[in-house]
């Protein structure tokens, strides 16, 4: 398993023994897991479900959309469960009123920082950023809308990027770096400002690295990345390639 | 027992929201009984009543004339519920927020007419920089996204609220819905 640079220092320490179990407790429950287990790992291990966007199976934790912050007793911040590792005889609480109100905070944010118009969107019905509207009892937005000018590029043959729809979980970014290993994709800007580009910042239709494989489309959380030819509500992802791929070369390293 | 007092508008919308109010359809006469729409596009009433129950609010706010209509209704009306994508995101008519009104105009009036290929200046409310949702103009009470929102919700929303209970409806419905 791939940890972020600061926790892969933590899983390759020598002076910690690999197998540790811990103790702890979620939402009053204790549980037992490995230390090199992360807070979202062990909670989905027990049926407790955090919401996450930018988290995705196969691929490694970015801690980019801040939705499944979780309260730990006796740290005044919340902690994001997907790159969080627990410690020995922590109380974690996964839905208290103060997490739920910043979620659904950190989800209306999302959508005043691009053009998410779901009616018309090739993913709707499908999307991961809608289907959190429900999960978290979002009815409406509290903060105004920015309306950015955001660009569509369309110059590759078969796919096509709307960054009006972009949340910025970088999973388009990962999975070219660690999976397809082209690594196409990366980020530019900061802030609000940042955005996803394809080599550096060229149009995708001319990169040089992109081997037009579409693992990013299929694991695009909404419909920012699609195939072209999709209508309103057509463009289903398919994402089973993923555990499918991190499978066998599990088995090829054994 | 006096019927509830209902009033409709479409500000900057399709009507596609009143089109799913009209797909109750034969429940529409089981609701009679209990409500009167008393200002509507469906009805024949050419200024906003007083004494309103219940509004529901089609479309995004996009022109003066929007905006003094949802003004006077708000101010008209007990309970005002942001009815579809239109008033809760502005939703499609918010697409020309990236533009200028002047841009926005130009295409449809000049760059895309056959004929004519100039800017309204009679009979067409004035647009306003920005197409916005209504509760950033007036207090909302519900919230109603969908697009449309579906007749089954609109229904059991007017049934809940009937009853004086709270409606519920994000369970039942949901942005582009």
């Amino acid at each position: 398993m791939r940890y972020p640079s600061f926790l892969q220092r933590t899983a390759d320490r020598a002076d910690v023994q690999p197998v540790r179990v811990l103790t702890f407790s979620i939402n009053g429950v204790t549980v037992s897991a490995r230390e090199d287990e992360t807070i979202l790992t062990v909670a989905r291990q027990n049926g407790i479900s955090i919401p996450t966007l930018c988290h995705l199976d196969g691929l490694s934790e970015r801690g980019a959309c801040r939705l499944c912050i979780v309260e730990i007793k006796g740290s005044p911040k919340l902690s994001p469960a997907c790159v969080t590792l627990p410690r020995q005889d922590m109380e974690i609480i996964t839905h208290s009123d103060r997490v739920m109100d910043y979620r659904r905070k950190i989800l209306e944010l999302l959508f005043t920082e691009r053009n998410h118009v779901c009616s018309v969107c090739v993913s709707n019905g499908h999307c991961d950023l809608q289907a959190l509207t429900v999960e978290l009892g979002m009815t409406h937005v509290h903060y105004d809308y920015l309306h950015p000018q955001q660009m569509v590029d369309a110059s590759h043959e078969r796919f096509s990027v709307d960054h009006n729809r972009c949340v910025l979980c970088q999973r388009c970014v990962r999975v070219c770096d660690e999976i397809e290993g082209a690594h196409t994709w990366d980020v530019m800007g900061r802030g609000h400002l940042a955005k996803v580009i394809t080599d550096l910042n060229e149009p995708w239709g001319e990169s040089t690295t992109c081997t037009g494989c579409g693992k990013c489309v299929q694991v695009c959380p909404t419909g920012a990345l699609s195939e072209k030819g999709k209508s309103v509500a057509e463009m289903t992802k398919k994402r089973l390639f993923l555990p499918y791929l991190k499978l066998m070369r599990g088995e090829e390293e054994r | 027992m006096s019927r509830l007092k209902i009033a409709t508008t479409w500000l900057d919308g399709c009507s596609g929201c009143h089109m799913s109010f009209l797909d109750i359809d034969e429940r529409l006469l089981e609701l009679s009984d209990k409500i009167e729409l008393v200002y509507s596009p469906l009805v024949d009433m050419k200024t906003i009543p007083e004494g309103i129950d219940l509004a529901l609010i089609e479309g995004a706010v996009s022109s003066e004339a929007d905006k003094n209509e949802l003004l006077k209704l708000r101010a008209n009306s007990k309970i005002l519920i942001s009815f579809g994508d239109c008033a809760v995101t502005a939703n499609v008519p918010g697409m020309r927020n990236h533009f200028s009104v002047n841009d926005t105009l130009s295409r449809a009036y000049v760059e895309n007419s056959d004929s004519g290929k100039c800017l309204p200046s009679v009979s067409v409310p004035k647009l306003i920089e920005f197409a916005r949702p209504v509760h950033e103009y007036v207090l909302v009470d519900f919230f109603l996204p969908g697009c449309p929102p579906p007749a089954d919700v609109i229904f059991s929303t007017l049934c809940e609220l009937l009853e004086g209970k709270t409606p519920s409806p994000i369970t039942k419905t949901r942005f582009g819905a």
